[in-house]
C-alpha cells in the first residue's frame, strides 16, 4: 500500500521505556476538498492504527481528517521481552497494511 | 407610504451577501462541546494532570506538531486509558483518540495535525478509574490548512 518509516530501538534493557515513532505515506484526503470539476473528493483517510507486541495490543488510535497527510505517531512501551512489534494501519478503502519490527531485550 | 427605499434594499442585499460569505463548513465551538460530551458523558472533567503541547504560533496549518503528556503512573490497575483531542474550528471537532495500555510505561503521545483556523484545542484524558482530566491550548495559525480551496 504505502511506504512506512518505523523507528524502534533494536536493543533495549528489560523494563526500559522505549519510544516508537511511526510514519506512513498516505494522502489522508479529508472529504472536504473539491476537485477540478467542483465535486467533493471522497474521504480517504487512515482511521485506525494498532500496535501489538508479541501479539498483545499495546497501543491503538482512532484518527480523523484533522490528522496530517502521511500520519506520524509517536508512543511508548515497556521493553518486556525480545520479540516482534506489529504495526497496522487501516484506511477508508478497507486496505490494511501491517509492518513488523524486531526488538532484542537484554 | 413607501415600504422600502432603494437604500434599504441595497442595505439588506449587502447584509445577506456577508451572511452567505461566512464559511459554511467550519465547526462551531458548540460542536466541540458536543463532541466532548459525547466522549465523557455526564462525568465531570477536572483540570490538571494533562499537558497539551502545541506551538503558540503556527505558520503552516497543514502540519502542526502536537504532544500530550499525562502525569499519571501506568500501573496494571491504575493507568491512563484514553486520550482524546478536540478542536473548535476545523470542519469536524474530533482530531484523534489514542488508546493506551499499562504496557505503555509512560502516558505520552505525539502526532501532527491540521488546523483550519486559529483556535483552541482541548485534550481530555480518561484514567482507568473513569475520571476525566483536561488541558487546553490556544493556537494562532497564519496560513490555515484547506486555504487552497
Amino acid at each position: 500500500m504505502a511506504r512506512t518509516l518505523i523507528n524502534v530501538p533494536p536493543t533495549a534493557k528489560r523494563g526500559e521505556v522505549i519510544e516508537i515513532k511511526t510514519l506512513i505515506s498516505h494522502p489522508m484526503e479529508t472529504g472536504f476538498r473539491t476537485g477540478p470539476d467542483g465535486a467533493l473528493i471522497p474521504r480517504d483517510i487512515i482511521h485506525r492504527f494498532v500496535c501489538t507486541y508479541n501479539g498483545e495490543e499495546i497501543f491503538s488510535a482512532d484518527l480523523f481528517p484533522a490528522i496530517t497527510a502521511n500520519p506520524f505517531i509517536t508512543f511508548t512501551t515497556v521493553a518486556t521481552e525480545s520479540g516482534e512489534l506489529a504495526l497496522s494501519w487501516t484506511d477508508d478503502k478497507g486496505q490494511t497494511q501491517t509492518e513488523t519490527a524486531k526488538i532484542t531485550v537484554e | 407610504m413607501i415600504l422600502a427605499t432603494r437604500r434599504d434594499i441595497l442595505r439588506t442585499g449587502a447584509a445577506l451577501g456577508t451572511l452567505l460569505l461566512v464559511r459554511p463548513v467550519m465547526a462551531k465551538p458548540a460542536d466541540m462541546e458536543a463532541a466532548i460530551r459525547a466522549f465523557t458523558g455526564t462525568a465531570p472533567i477536572n483540570s490538571g494532570k494533562v499537558e497539551l503541547v502545541l506551538p503558540a504560533l503556527v505558520e503552516n496549518g497543514n502540519s502542526v506538531p502536537l504532544t500530550v503528556n499525562v502525569a499519571h503512573w501506568m500501573e496494571p490497575n491504575d493507568y491512563m486509558k484514553t486520550i482524546a483531542i478536540f478542536n473548535e474550528k476545523n470542519p469536524q471537532p474530533n482530531v484523534a483518540i489514542f488508546h493506551l495500555t499499562p504496557r505503555a510505561g509512560r502516558a505520552t503521545v505525539s502526532t501532527r495535525i491540521r488546523l483550519g483556523d486559529s483556535q483552541k484545542l482541548t485534550a481530555i484524558a480518561q484514567l482507568s478509574d473513569g475520571s476525566f482530566w483536561s488541558d487546553e491550548a490556544e493556537v494562532i495559525v497564519t496560513l490555515p490548512a484547506c486555504a487552497e480551496s
